[in-house]
């Protein structure tokens, strides 16, 4: 198997990583590991952290190695290789892709849309997902909010009828059609 | 009064809880390229929202100007984990609004345009995410928060996507360092398809023995399944924990005994202490006081941790110290408090 990163050498380095039950392997030769991480032993720990739902430490606020150092590791490594990467730069804050990959950190709230095609797959390996689920902000979320109550109203319907509390079920059948009234209105 | 002065729920193992929510300005610059002008419109709104609205929290609230404080006032911030080691050292742009009893506080231009970080005593992570939850309310009644549909909350780094939740809880497992069985609990660990392998080297133990675990995927869960998973996780060391504390009871008691006295006797007695051995000392005399073989309040233990540390010091005793001059307060302190606020042996 020749590396995924340079595709010349073969790969000698191998390792699985799984985040939210999402497996993925990286396998490397011994040079590209070592760019990825500057001495591959040492800097794996690092890689990986980032990659660890949990984290040890002593301080709240050491996260073990900063966000450049495990994410630049694995920016690219979907490329083909020898691509040149054509230069991409946020028009509102002016942060050139190059610059996020050296820091780990984007320009602007914007750069998420200029950078999209980019981060999206980089999202999903450092979360296993690229779909939020969580709390929706009352200001901007509008139709979202509705859409995603009528989700959480659905999944507490599919337990009452499990559970046969049917009076339940149908009191929650009407919120949801409530819901969706509103929602086409 | 704060989350150190009184033992919150599982508070032998646990001690503290904290919940981060990361929070950006959808029209500003992220804080890593803001303009100074940028910087005041940010800290602006954040006052604006928290402080001027008259919320039934505003009156408990401060904003802190941390240009006006001094490096050791900013540094004892830092040591009581209210404010980050980034924003003391990049604190010309920053502001912080801080509850009055320590249990809130919210960075403003820290890595995010807003941290909100809610603290609570022993195992609550749940507590303090009502906290997080109602103050980002308040702050999103003003302002429009960068939000997109599919990744959630934006932040500066993507490694903070979605929930921009970060959940830790802090433990004390000194029977799990000492019997080498801290290996075994990352091996369950693991078990559960999360990877720690590898963390674990030699001599990475923890200070004290304190422990932190937090999540680190924000995209994808939602806050009350980051929240539970983190509880489960810190339920299952705890029970690993104390079981070990039972366990070395029984083999090995007198050697137990033999420690924690001499902990607390040096603690006692000692008159120059270092900030490390006072650390070591005092993870042995909490140990002690788990296993009823000493009375010392835990508060007093939570208490002496932060205290002790070099930049607390020196703010308590009003002035610059040398590190030697430093020791010597703190063994000072120590045997003070120990002397005035605990049952002894």
């Amino acid at each position: 198997m020749l590396c995924e990163r340079c595709g010349k050498n073969p790969a000698t380095v191998h390792y699985t990583q799984i985040v939210n039950g999402v497996k993925s392997e990286a396998h490397l030769c011994s040079e590209c590991a070592k760019e990825v991480g500057a001495t591959f032993g040492g800097n794996l720990q690092g890689m990986m952290s980032g990659f660890m739902p949990f984290v040890f430490g002593n301080n709240f606020f050491t996260e073990p190695f900063g966000p450049g150092s495990f994410l630049s590791g694995f920016m690219d490594w979907g490329m083909s290789p020898g691509t040149v990467e054509e230069e991409l730069r946020c028009e509102y804050c002016g942060l050139l892709y190059s610059q996020f990959k050296k820091t780990g950190f984007l320009g602007c709230p914007k750069c998420y849309s200029t950078f999209r095609e980019r981060l999206n797959p980089l999202i999903r390996r450092v979360h296993g997902s690229s779909n939020h689920v969580g709390k929706v902000p009352r200001r901007k979320g509008g139709n979202l909010r509705i859409k995603r109550e009528i989700e959480e109203l659905r999944a507490q319907l599919d337990e009452a009828v499990k559970k046969e509390e049917f009076e339940k079920a149908a009191e929650l059948r009407d919120r949801i059609k409530d819901l969706e009234k509103k929602l086409k209105g | 009064m704060s989350w150190f002065d009184e033992k919150g729920p599982e508070g032998d193992v646990v001690l503290s809880s904290r919940i981060r929510l990361a929070r950006n300005f959808e029209d500003l610059p992220f804080p890593d390229i803001i303009s100074v002008e940028q910087s005041q419109v940010a800290i602006k709104r954040c006052k604006e929202a928290l402080l001027d609205k008259g919320s039934s929290l505003s009156p408990q609230l401060q904003f802190l100007d941390l240009k006006a404080m001094d490096d050791t006032s900013r540094q004892a911030l830092v040591e009581k984990h209210l404010i980050s080691p980034d924003l003391a050292r990049n604190y010309s742009k920053g502001g912080l609004i801080l509850k009055n009893d320590n249990s809130v506080s919210i960075m403003i231009n820290e890595e995010d345009h807003i941290r909100i970080q809610c603290f609570a005593a022993g195992l609550n992570p749940e507590a303090a995410w009502d906290i997080a939850d109602k103050i980002d309310d308040l702050l999103e009644e003003n302002e429009s928060f960068a939000f997109d549909e599919e990744l959630g909350y934006i932040t500066a780094c993507p490694t903070n996507v979605g929930t921009g939740l970060r959940v830790s809880v802090m433990m004390h497992l000194p029977a799990l360092v000492k019997t080498g069985n801290i290996n075994n609990v990352i091996e369950n660990i693991n078990k559960l398809g999360i990877t720690v392998r590898g963390i674990y080297g030699e001599g990475t133990q923890a200070l004290g023995d304190i422990f932190q675990i937090s999540n680190q995927v924000t995209l994808g869960r939602s806050e009350r399944d980051i929240i539970g998973n983190i509880r489960g996780l810190a339920m299952e060391i705890l029970n690993a924990e104390r079981s070990t504390i039972e366990a070395l009871l029984k083999s090995s008691k007198l050697q137990i005994e033999d420690m924690v006295y001499r902990a607390f006797g040096l603690l006692s007695n000692a008159r120059v202490l270092t900030s490390e051995e006072t650390l070591r000392l005092l993870s042995d005399v909490r140990m002690g006081v788990n296993m009823g073989m000493i009375d010392v309040p835990i508060t007093v233990l939570n208490k002496l941790l932060i205290m002790t540390r070099p930049a607390n010091l020196q703010l308590m005793c009003g002035r610059r110290l040398e590190p030697y001059e430093r020791d010597i307060k703190r063994a000072e302190y120590v045997k003070e408090i120990l002397k005035t606020q605990s049952g002894g042996v």
